[in-house]
């Protein structure tokens, strides 16, 4: 009991004085989960809308197929990323295994059908309300689904900070495909993970309280978005 | 670009008469609409009247080219492509998350209309209808008559043809159903043939000037309205019409 308040305390004083071991891991979280934000994002928007808004053959399997990739297992992911980008993997050449770049690849994978299913969704059940009034107006059905992204921009983001949060929440992952390289490719939940089976507990605690605090704010974030946007755009 | 100024008759632009020929629609093998021919002129103000669940919207979405029909066919002028210029106002209107400007200027936007232009086109459009103090409102926060208007106004600065409304008063208080109304005469004015579908006998009273009645997926009757009223001439109409109170 005493080690853990002390731990906590000491963990309190590295968030506030910006240790600048702290501060490194925090970032390169940050760097990697927004950059695999940005793909998934990227990527997964346009997918989500074409399958809402699109007429074409295995619509419901692609629906079906996209739903249960939400929950890939984050170690599967590092796993087979690891031996596309191993030295004897396909993409072996590009010698990118263990660096941030690897990361961010696998976190992309991983949250991309996420962004993809739930962006979907939303632009599915706006379609459903769209579709005659569009159509009569003459939009095509890409013209549609673009402009359903724009309309629905503000529940768009809370799947975009949904995505975010597991990005930035998940270990199995960077921890294969990084490899927890001390001031390489150390993030925060793979050094929590270290740290924690080290017996250095006030590092850990004290990455573990940033991580909650982020997942804390995106969640608030997302409220107040779309509290925001129904006040504003109804 | 390249829109005509003076407008023209409606007649003299060969789009009609709208002709429906032998037209079907099912769905899920239940005929919905069945074998109607009509033939529609491009003066008169048209309503389409009937019971819930005679096929008056599935008619009108037809018409529009919204559906595709399973038998027959339907020509403009003769020809079989359906025209440009026309637009429709549904019974619930639908906007978009933007300003009630902006909305207005989608439309023009689909249409190719530049963007200086759309949105002068589209101010005076919320002026016609009497909402240009609310131009920079979000559209969905309006309330239903004003929305219902929106609708008209984003019809309306397509210069349309001719102007399919389906229902467009059923969700509306009787002061927004006059309003609505209004606007509709006003296009009217303006050279467009209104084809619309109501079941409310009083507005048909105010707005028509010939009606078609359908009943069960058929068209029964084809009658000027002033006949209608005074007396329709199939069994069915009557019928309705005894059924119907006749609002306000």
């Amino acid at each position: 009991m005493d080690t853990l308040s002390q731990s906590f305390v000491t963990a309190l004083a590295l968030v506030a004085s910006f240790d600048r071991e702290l501060s490194a891991i925090v970032l390169l979280s940050l760097k990697v989960s927004l950059t695999a934000v940005l793909i998934a994002t990227a990527v997964g928007l346009p997918l989500g809308a074409a399958i809402a808004v699109g007429r074409f053959r295995g619509q419901q399997t692609l629906t079906v197929i996209l739903n249960g990739l939400m929950g890939l297992p984050p170690v599967v992911v590092g796993l087979l990323v690891y031996l596309l980008l191993s030295r004897s993997g396909p993409l072996g050449e590009a010698d990118l295994l263990f660096t941030p770049t690897a990361m961010i690849v696998a976190q992309a994978i991983l949250i991309t059908p996420i962004i993809a299913s739930l962006g979907r969704q939303v632009v599915e059940d706006a379609w459903r309300e769209h579709k005659e009034q569009l159509r009569s107006l003459g939009a095509s059905d890409w013209r549609a689904a673009l402009t359903l992204l724009w309309d629905t921009r503000f529940s768009l983001f809370t799947a975009v900070l949904a995505g975010l949060g597991r990005a930035a929440a998940e270990v199995g992952a960077v921890m294969i495909v990084g490899g927890n390289i001390d001031g390489v490719t150390r993030v925060m939940t793979t050094t929590i993970a270290l740290e924690t089976s080290k017996g250095d507990l006030p590092l850990a605690l004290a990455l573990g309280l940033i991580l909650i605090a982020l997942v804390l704010l995106l969640n608030a974030a997302a409220y107040m978005t779309r509290q925001w946007a129904a006040r504003h755009y109804g | 670009m390249g829109r005509p100024t003076l407008r023209l008759g409606t007649q003299a632009s060969g789009l009609f008469p709208l002709e429906l020929r032998e037209l079907s629609f099912e769905s899920h093998g239940t005929p919905i609409i069945d074998r109607v021919s009509l033939a529609i002129d491009g003066e008169r103000r048209t309503v389409i009247l009937g019971a819930n669940g005679a096929g008056k919207s599935v008619l009108m979405r037809l018409m529009h080219g919204l559906l595709e029909p399973s038998g027959g066919r339907i020509t403009w002028g003769g020809r079989p492509q359906r025209p440009r210029a026309q637009a429709m106002v549904f019974q619930r209107p639908v906007m978009l998350r933007t300003s009630a400007l902006k909305n207005v200027a989608y439309g023009l936007k689909l249409a190719g209309v530049g963007r200086d232009e759309r949105l002068s086109r589209a101010g005076a459009a919320l002026a016609r209808v009497g909402l240009q103090h609310l131009a920079a409102r979000p559209a969905r926060v309006l309330s239903g008559g004003e929305q219902q208007r929106l609708a008209l106004a984003r019809a309306w600065a397509l210069e349309p043809k001719v102007l399919f409304l389906d229902e467009p008063t059923a969700n509306l208080d009787p002061t927004a159903t006059r309003e609505v109304e209004d606007v509709i005469a006003d296009i009217a004015l303006g050279g467009a043939k209104i084809i619309m579908t109501t079941h409310n006998l009083g507005q048909a009273r105010r707005l028509a000037d010939e009606i078609v009645f359908l009943h069960r997926g058929r068209v029964v009757e084809h009658t000027p309205a002033e006949e209608f009223f005074r007396q329709p001439r199939s069994a069915e109409a009557a019928a309705f019409m005894k059924g119907e109170l006749p609002w306000f």
